[in-house]
């Protein structure tokens, strides 16, 4: 595990992606999850389900997979767009370890940038109590059903794992992506926007293949509330999650072995 | 041989870059020489380990390089391309260098690398202020700050002033005399005039010559040249010019003389003292077709 971790190249990545202008980015799409929750929070009581909704849904599938992504190719693809990987590269340090570094530094800003703030987020919402609902049947009386509570506390938590576990698996695929093609923020920005913010919330089949539903999925685990729509379950989701996250890191050091300079510019 | 080609070619889709090379490199300074696009960075790339060919072998101490990081552990790169960690110091740069290579004493290595490459006033400057032959500079210290057998350079003499390009080559030669094996490449010949060992021209993708440093500078000083010339007097100082063995032939026009000569330098010397002599102002002198290409083409044709 040691070798695959090595403290040299996290230190230039760290110092590579915090030091570049587009690191104030980082912070962008946390501060408007703040600041839309506090919003909410000022002009609605929180047992309306729009906790849920703001920080699962939108939180999982636009905001965390965006900080994910900036940061994801903040800490490989702008090396190898710069060409200063050659430098890391033309030593004996394995590829894999290059990679697992270099996603091991992503996880933690990501989770720095996202997880926490899902955190603050969460704890200014008070989320978690879904509303009660009102049924009415022609012809007897009206029914209060009342709301389901969930424990505030365990909403917040729910969606901090989710976050966490949502960091690890969205960077290891933005690592990937970083060393398969120079176009990577194009390419990430597509899926997320395609496919984690449309069709996994409109194509019920495609959740099994939607890292933002396994997100759902873990929180869900936890803060057992329904109107967070979780359509997976806690077991599928964490080995979904694994064998995305493995299967992607494997493919990243398969190609970044295969890293090739380009012939001579025209 | 350190470094063998057997029948490399490497090709972009229907672009051949290198066709069919063979060659090997021992130690000593060995010196890749061709116009640009002649496939110098595409053999440097494979020789380096970051281009797999198309076609053919290549060993580098009877190893692949391709895939093999375990090669970096013998070879040290300088690439081309101008990207360091700019926001290091030259120190960081070349200490953390030495720590991904593992070795024992890394501050100590780097201090020696920096101390070789004469750099040791600016490298505790971030690398964002380096003029363009420091970062050269800094470059090479990382490249040699494991001590490694073979170096491989990319354009090294890009962006230097004279002063530096010389003390890059008597680095170079130094290297190269104590065994080690040095690859560059360059794309201007006169840039590689003071350095000693074999060079290989490329053209179009092909090796298309290779030998001794002294036996292609004397060609280059020897070959024949077209100058266009204007003068306050074309027939007089035509009449003048017929008469030295450097010039061959002579054309009178309207618009100035077409002058041949069969020694640049000779010629270049003798237009200035016969003019002055003769009281002729020069108003133009013009080598045509002076293309990198066409040096090339003249080497390779003979």
């Amino acid at each position: 595990m040691l070798s695959l971790f090595n403290p040299t190249v996290a230190w230039i990545t760290t110092r590579a992606t915090l030091g570049r202008k587009r690191a104030l980015l980082f912070a962008i799409p946390a501060v408007v999850l703040i600041v839309v929750t506090v919003a909410l929070r000022a002009s609605r009581p929180p047992s309306r389900p729009w906790p849920s909704h703001v920080l699962g849904t939108f939180g999982f599938s636009v905001l965390l997979p965006l900080t994910a992504l900036i940061i994801g190719c903040s800490v490989l693809g702008a090396e190898i767009d710069d060409g200063s990987i050659i430098h890391l590269l033309a030593t004996p340090v394995r590829r894999s370890s290059v990679i697992m570094t270099k996603f091991a530094v992503a996880t933690v800003l990501t989770m720095i940038f996202a997880a926490v703030p899902e955190l603050i987020a969460a704890l200014i919402s008070g989320g978690g109590d879904t509303a009660p609902v009102i049924k009415i049947t022609p012809g007897s009386p009206p029914v209060v059903i009342p709301g389901t509570a969930v424990n505030s506390t365990d909403f917040a938590i729910g969606l901090f794992v989710g976050a966490l576990v949502g960091a690890v698996i969205y960077n290891a695929i933005f690592v990937m992506v970083s060393a398969a093609t120079t176009r990577a923020i194009a390419v990430g920005l597509l899926y997320v926007l395609v496919w984690e913010a449309l069709l996994s919330n409109f194509v019920s089949g495609a959740r099994l293949l939607s890292v933002s539903h396994y997100c759902l999925g873990i929180a869900n685990g936890i803060a057992h509330d329904v109107s967070l729509g979780a359509g997976l379950t806690v077991l599928t989701s964490v080995v979904m999650g694994a064998v995305v996250t493995v299967a992607a890191l494997a493919l990243a050091v398969n190609l970044l072995s295969s890293f090739t300079l380009k012939g001579e510019p025209a | 041989m350190t470094i063998e080609l057997k029948g490399v070619s490497r090709w972009y889709g229907n672009v051949v870059a290198v066709n069919d090379v063979t060659m090997s490199i021992g130690p000593g300074v060995t010196g890749l020489l061709g116009p640009n696009g002649a496939g110098k960075s595409t053999l440097m790339h494979m020789i380096a380990g970051f281009l797999p060919p198309s076609r053919g072998e290549l060993t580098v101490r009877g190893g692949h390089s391709w895939r093999n990081p375990d090669i970096y552990r013998t070879v040290g790169l300088v690439p081309e391309r101008d990207s360091v960690y700019a926001f290091l110091t030259g120190e960081q740069f070349v200490t953390a260098t030495a720590r991904l290579h593992q070795l024992s004493d890394p501050a100590a290595a780097a201090t020696a690398a920096i101390a070789r490459l004469d750099m040791a006033d600016v490298a505790h400057r971030k690398i964002t202020t380096y003029s363009k032959g420091m970062r050269q500079r800094i470059k090479v210290a990382a490249a040699l700050v494991h001590d490694p057998e073979i170096l491989v350079l990319d354009e090294p003499f890009n962006g230097m002033d004279p002063r530096q390009r010389l003390h890059m080559m008597d680095l170079l030669d130094k290297l190269g005399s104590e065994g080690r094996t040095i690859v560059f490449s360059s794309h201007i010949l006169e840039e590689v005039e003071r350095l000693s060992g074999t060079i290989q021209v490329m053209v179009a993708g092909r090796l298309a010559a290779s030998g001794d440093f002294r036996a292609i500078r004397r060609l280059m000083t020897s070959r024949p040249h077209v100058f266009t010339v204007r003068s306050s007097d074309d027939r007089l100082l035509a009449g003048t010019l017929i008469g030295r063995p450097a010039v061959t032939a002579v054309e009178l026009s309207r618009t100035g003389l077409q002058i041949r000569t069969s020694d640049y330098g000779a010629f270049c010397r003798d237009i200035a003292v016969l003019a002055r002599d003769h009281g002729i102002r020069l108003r133009e002198v013009q080598p045509t077709d002076e293309s990198l290409e066409s040096v090339f083409a003249y080497l390779v044709a003979d």
